[in-house]
């Protein structure tokens, strides 16, 4: 076939165009704006860049950039206590995910076909609605005078101060995030060939040695692609810190929100926003490795 | 049946008959086992004792039950009445893992994340460290499997993983193996060859082989004994020359290999043979049977096409002689089929070795011939 046609080519740009409008200059604009100082200005920052005095203009700009923001990231604690404690969220959210993701994906494979259905229905359902709503729904069961409170309190119990606390932020998460996980385990769980286990019970494997010789090593790839999904969003997440935590919980979304809104110091937030990025793309790749693993395994 | 008094049947491999000494004990024992699946009955009453070192098959078509029953000695079902015993012992209530069984299933159902040896060893766990190593060593040289002992099951051939999970099943030295269709993934050629390494490999280790398989070579050539199989029920059990040669039904003669059945009516008989009326054959059919049938009785001949002799001559008169004309043929190589259509309107077959690489009469399409069998060539059938 000598003849290729050309519009191929036109349909391969189209990803590549994508990356460039929504990422790649996103990111550089961000990482421009990284690079320079806070200024009393609107925008808050200098230097900028000046057309109309042409290419000198251009080196005056390149010249006003350094790295002392970057700097700044590293000597003060509050950064570095923020990244820590985004991880440590991030990490047990995470562990807590897959102790309870795990079971339910597990359950829901097992299940005669037609109700498996309906229950990843039910998984998907809460999608439907707006996060924000959700999340709101959850200051109103979690607050002091909320639903759980009012439940305990008919039971004779003494009231619990959740709100505003960790605990509530890893409720949450866990709650938000929980489809992300029991989605990809799922989708591993389900398509495991039956024969499989009978093999292992013919071998000689009571069940639950069949479960831990057979059917959790071969959901691996599950694992991995369901605790990276719920990983790495939460290392950045906002919302949930800010409406359900206290004013100590620490999280690296808040501190860029913080730098940008409260504090006017964009060239912060930009370096902190920067360099979550660049300590998410690790973890990104092994997802994205994972991911054509599966498919390779499909094929 | 059919003189069976006077002649021997088939080929016989060996000496080997328990199932006909009334002191054996076997070694598994279906008594009158029913499996039902909701409405449908996919095991009917079967009752069917297999002996020690023997190579047992079930054969029938797809949905006669043979995998289920298979399956109801492994454990995977549990029967709805019935029982099933191994050594004399009730299986009833006894999970998978704790009947000394082994399956090769159907898929391989190879562990993907496990390699070959691995694979192999899974079935040991408990022994010494040192003794799964020897037993996967031993294994992996049974099946030659050697190189590539590290290899993942997606990085072997067809006939490799076939290999690696017959060694995974006899690792563990199980009392019986059972083989849920082990040839059916492999292409002809190696199937053959596979076959007679199977019935190689069950003499050596002098193990219990039960196998499921629709393919009736298949069973003919590694069984000892094969049971035919139709919707649920066993329809006859014997060595693979008494089912091909003594039939005990026209769905078992049919089953298993080509067939002609000619249906007719008793004209008489005299202790040794009987006598036929059909409108097939002028001159009337005649068939070796001490059995004596009743004047009028309806029953079937059935008579297999390389039992059939074709002639180009007329042959002297005399029973069982059709004339007609070529309709067709198949020319296979060693063998050549011909479709004959005899007088009276119906299509007979009759195969021809072909003995020479040059023949001096060729045989085409519409030439006139004339077909004739022996009255021990043809099994009476009344069912």
């Amino acid at each position: 076939m000598s003849a290729r046609p050309p519009r191929r080519g036109l349909a391969a740009l189209a990803p590549f165009l994508w990356l460039a409008v929504f990422f790649a200059f996103p990111f550089l604009l961000v990482a421009k704006l990284s690079l320079s100082d806070t200024a009393l200005a609107m925008p808050p920052y200098a230097p900028r860049l000046d057309w109309s005095k042409g290419l000198q203009g251009l080196g005056d700009f390149a010249r006003g950039l350094d790295l002392q923001t970057y700097g700044r990231l590293v000597t003060d604690r509050l950064y570095v206590a923020a990244y820590l404690s985004s991880l440590k969220f991030a990490g047990i959210a995470t562990a807590i995910l897959l102790m309870i993701g795990y079971p339910i994906a597990y359950g829901m494979s097992r299940c005669p076909p037609r109700l498996r259905q309906a229950l990843l229905m039910a998984v998907i359902l809460p999608f439907w609605t707006s996060f924000l709503i959700r999340i709101y729904a959850w200051i109103a069961i979690l607050k002091p005078g909320g639903l759980l409170n009012q439940a305990l309190g008919l039971l004779g119990l003494p009231p619990l101060a959740l709100m505003d606390t960790d605990v509530a932020v890893y409720i949450g998460l866990v709650y938000a995030y929980l489809p992300f996980m029991v989605l990809p385990l799922y989708a591993v769980l389900e398509r495991q060939d039956e024969s499989l286990l009978e093999a292992a019970a013919d071998l000689g494997c009571t069940p639950r040695q069949a479960f831990w010789r057979v059917t959790f090593p071969l959901s691996l790839p599950g694992v991995a692609a369901g605790a990276l999904l719920c990983l790495i969003p939460m290392i950045g997440e906002f919302v949930i810190p800010d409406l359900l935590g206290g004013s100590g919980t620490l999280m690296l979304g808040k501190t860029i929100w913080t730098e940008f809104f409260a504090n006017r110091d964009w060239p912060a937030a930009s370096a902190v926003a920067i360099v979550l990025l660049a300590t998410l793309i690790v973890p990104i790749a092994i997802y994205q490795r994972q991911q054509m693993k599966l498919l390779e395994a499909d094929r | 049946m059919t003189g069976r008094a006077r002649l021997n049947v088939g080929a016989v491999r060996s000496s080997f008959a328990p199932w006909a000494d009334p002191a054996a004990r076997p070694l598994v024992r279906f008594e009158a086992v029913t499996k039902r699946f909701g409405a449908e009955t996919a095991v009917n009453g079967v009752s069917l004792d297999i002996y020690e070192r023997e190579f047992f098959a079930l054969l029938g078509p797809s949905g006669c039950g043979k995998t289920t029953l298979m399956r109801l000695l492994a454990g995977f079902e549990t029967p709805d009445a019935g029982r099933v015993t191994l050594a004399g012992e009730d299986l009833s209530g006894r999970p998978p893992h704790q009947r000394p069984v082994n399956m090769m299933f159907q898929s391989y159902a190879l562990f993907p994340h496990l390699s070959v040896e691995q694979n192999i060893a899974f079935g040991l766990k408990g022994l010494p460290k040192a003794e799964i190593a020897d037993r996967v060593v031993e294994m992996l040289a049974m099946v030659r499997l050697e190189g590539l002992a590290r290899r993942k099951p997606d990085q072997l051939s067809g006939g490799q993983r076939q290999r690696v999970a017959l060694a995974r099943a006899i690792a563990p030295r199980p009392r019986m193996l059972l083989l849920d269709e082990p040839l059916a993934a492999l292409d002809k050629k190696l199937r053959e060859e596979t076959q007679f390494e199977l019935i190689a490999l069950q003499q050596r280790l002098g193990m219990t082989f039960l196998i499921v398989t629709h393919d009736q070579e298949e069973a003919m050539v590694t069984a000892d004994r094969i049971a035919v199989m139709r919707a649920g029920e066993i329809v006859q059990i014997g060595r693979p020359a008494e089912v091909y040669e003594a039939p005990n039904c026209r769905y078992v003669a049919d089953f298993i290999g080509d067939v002609n059945l000619f249906e007719g009516q008793v004209a008489g008989s005299d202790g040794a043979s009987v006598r036929f009326a059909s409108p097939d054959c002028p001159a009337g059919f005649e068939a070796l049977q001490d059995e004596a049938l009743g004047v009028g009785t309806r029953a079937w001949l059935a008579v297999r096409p390389e039992k059939i002799v074709l002639h180009l001559d007329p042959p002297p008169p005399g029973p069982n002689r059709m004339a007609g004309k070529i309709a067709d043929f198949g020319y296979l190589g060693d063998w050549t089929t011909y479709l004959v259509e005899i007088e009276g309107g119906r299509t007979v077959r009759a195969a021809r070795a072909n003995a020479s690489r040059l023949v001096e009469r060729p045989i085409g399409a519409d030439d006139p011939v004339w077909l004739s069998f022996a009255p021990d060539a043809a099994v009476v059938l009344t069912s």
